[in-house]
């Protein structure tokens, strides 16, 4: 009785600190978007807000907080739309076909989702000074398509291998190709599983910085972390404003983990433990 | 598994574009960066021809007494934060494992770390250590003004709080690995142990960390070869500094590169952390990887 009585207080007091060390940071800049200008700079600081809306209106008027919100929109859907249709054939491929090498390139694949991005940036910058996708959203899909299609076929290939094989081959005997069976009896099933594949792209692509920063030179095309990342005011560091864009950044992607939290912590950990 | 002749042929246009991809996206430049990295290159000097010189960047890179600071911070930035991850994450992870009413949303908060960008995270931290409006000095000193500490203007408190905000941002994600790893311990080892007579911590000390070795060695993994790459940080809150107190060896790397247009050596930096990491995912592969990579040839 005793020990479950601890027991209870500890988990309590983990939980405690684990949602408040979460969340806490992120309330800071949440009320510090609420202030207004006066209150951002006293000192000492205040913790409670006047509830002023001023700095979300300047962001929208003053900061061109649309055009990187339309841009991460346009960059983001693009890579996940793209990576998904290339993904799911070569998960499938991999998870249900004895293909020579299979083990190679999965494993391979692994390894370059852990490439650090800066041994490929200055190559891919040149391919796309070639190409001319320099300073263009195309130009920032296709590496963005490359570096997520590791974890993306991951995901999509454990989802693949623990689906019962009997409809599939029931397909197959009445003479369904493979391509036919993918589309018809193994897409309907795997759909849980590219839902949480499109998840970790958008948010790979949403948030991405490092090569944002090098392909998009021209602020009209900046995308949400790099229009963040170089925030600047015309005299003094607009904090407020950083404060109410960085909500404005962050919202789409709390929903998203509100709502599909138990589908992005199976399909994180599918390339690492569980497979 | 069908071995039908045609499908085999199937198989093989299906993988085809995904690895097109990753071969003109990734491969292609790794091996480019490997041979540009044997060159002596600068953008600012067009007319000159890139020349071949060996492993002349790599010697002048461990000879730069820049580059043995950018070492020195890196590394210890890398210990020390992702033993701080690994602690938390298996707290993160034990907590959320258990059964309680209102999991998902705990869940859900924990994960809220890990899916904001990076960018937001490093402004949040930024202003968090503000020396006139940030929350740490309000929460450490209150009113006593005269005794606010500009932490990003101190090299060690600045290098703190670098620690400090990845630990934050990543812990979760540690957590999420370690979290898979306690869900494939069957519950009866457990029970088994808890009719015995042995204690919460007997039990966590006993039977689950020895099980949870493979999850714990992942995310160690995982996050080291991570924390090797960190670069948003570094770029928002110090861009390296003070001094270069923060200089981490990617930041150094595309300062080297893209700022100074050293490209033959700025690669050489570059190439030296692939190295580093590629050791480590190959560790992995062996180590955790051997049972998947088994599974997935069956």
């Amino acid at each position: 009785m005793n020990t479950s009585h601890t027991q209870r207080a500890g988990l309590f007091a983990g939980v405690l600190l684990a949602v408040l060390g979460s969340l806490l940071p992120c309330l800071w800049f949440l009320l510090t978007s609420l202030k207004s200008p006066l209150q951002i700079e006293a000192i000492p600081p205040v913790w409670w807000p006047d509830g002023n809306l001023e700095f979300y209106i300047s962001v929208f008027t003053d900061h061109h907080m649309l055009t990187y919100m339309w841009n991460s929109l346009l960059v983001a859907s693009a890579t996940t739309v793209t990576a998904l249709v290339v993904a799911t054939p070569a998960a499938y491929a991999l998870a249900r076909f004895r293909l020579a090498g299979r083990a190679w390139i999965l494993g391979g694949l692994l390894c370059v989702a852990m490439f650090p991005h800066m041994v490929i940036a200055g190559p891919v910058w040149r391919i796309m000074e070639r190409l001319g996708g320099l300073n263009t959203h195309w130009g920032l899909v296709l590496p963005y398509i490359a570096l997520t299609l590791p974890l993306a076929i991951w995901v999509l290939a454990t989802f693949f291998r623990d689906l019962p094989a009997e409809l599939e081959e029931a397909a197959r005997m009445d003479g369904c190709t493979a391509w036919q069976a993918l589309r018809h009896v193994m897409l309907p099933l795997a759909a849980p599983g590219m839902f949480t594949a499109a998840i970790l792209t958008f948010i790979y692509a949403w948030n991405e910085f490092f090569f944002a920063l090098l392909i998009l030179t021209d602020p009209g095309r900046h995308t949400l972390p790099v229009g963040l990342a170089l925030f600047q005011g015309e005299f003094t560091m607009p904090w407020g404003e950083l404060a109410a864009a960085s909500v404005v950044a962050t919202a789409p992607l709390v929903i998203v983990v509100l709502v599909c939290q138990r589908g992005i912590i199976s399909g994180l950990s599918a390339g690492a433990v569980k497979a | 598994m069908t071995a039908h002749p045609a499908d085999r042929a199937t198989a093989r246009i299906m993988v085809c574009p995904a690895l097109l991809f990753v071969a003109v996206f990734a491969l292609y430049p790794a091996m480019d960066s490997l041979v540009l990295s044997l060159h002596r290159l600068y953008v600012s000097l067009p007319g000159l021809e890139s020349s071949f010189i060996g492993f002349d960047n790599y010697a002048e890179l461990f000879r730069d007494p820049a580059a043995r600071q950018t070492f020195i911070v890196t590394l210890g930035f890398v210990v020390l934060s992702t033993a701080l991850e690994l602690l938390l994450g298996t707290g993160i992870a034990l907590v959320i494992h258990e059964r309680f009413t209102g999991r998902g949303g705990v869940r859900a908060a924990v994960l809220i770390p890990w899916a904001i960008p990076a960018v937001v995270a490093s402004q949040m931290w930024r202003f968090l250590a503000n020396d006139q409006y940030g929350a740490l000095n309000l929460m450490f000193f209150g009113d006593r003004t005269d005794a606010y500490v500009p932490w990003l203007a101190d090299p060690w408190t600045a290098f703190g709080v670098l620690v400090a905000a990845d630990v934050w941002k990543t812990s979760s994600f540690a957590g999420l690995l370690i979290l898979a790893g306690l869900q494939s311990i069957p519950e009866e080892t457990c029970d088994a142990a808890r009719i015995d007579g042995a204690g919460a911590w007997q039990r966590f000390r006993h039977i689950t960390l020895p099980l949870l070795k493979p999850a714990l060695l992942a995310a160690l993994l995982f996050r080291t070869i991570d924390a090797f790459r960190m670069f948003d940080l570094v770029f928002v809150m110090t861009q390296g500094g003070p001094g270069d107190a923060t200089q981490v060896i990617q930041f150094y790397g595309y300062k080297t590169l893209f700022v100074e247009g050293r490209v033959g050596y700025g690669t050489a930096v570059s190439v030296t952390v692939f190295a580093a990491t590629l050791l480590l995912s190959l560790a992995y592969l062996r180590a955790v990887g051997s049972t998947l990579l088994s599974r997935a040839s069956t």
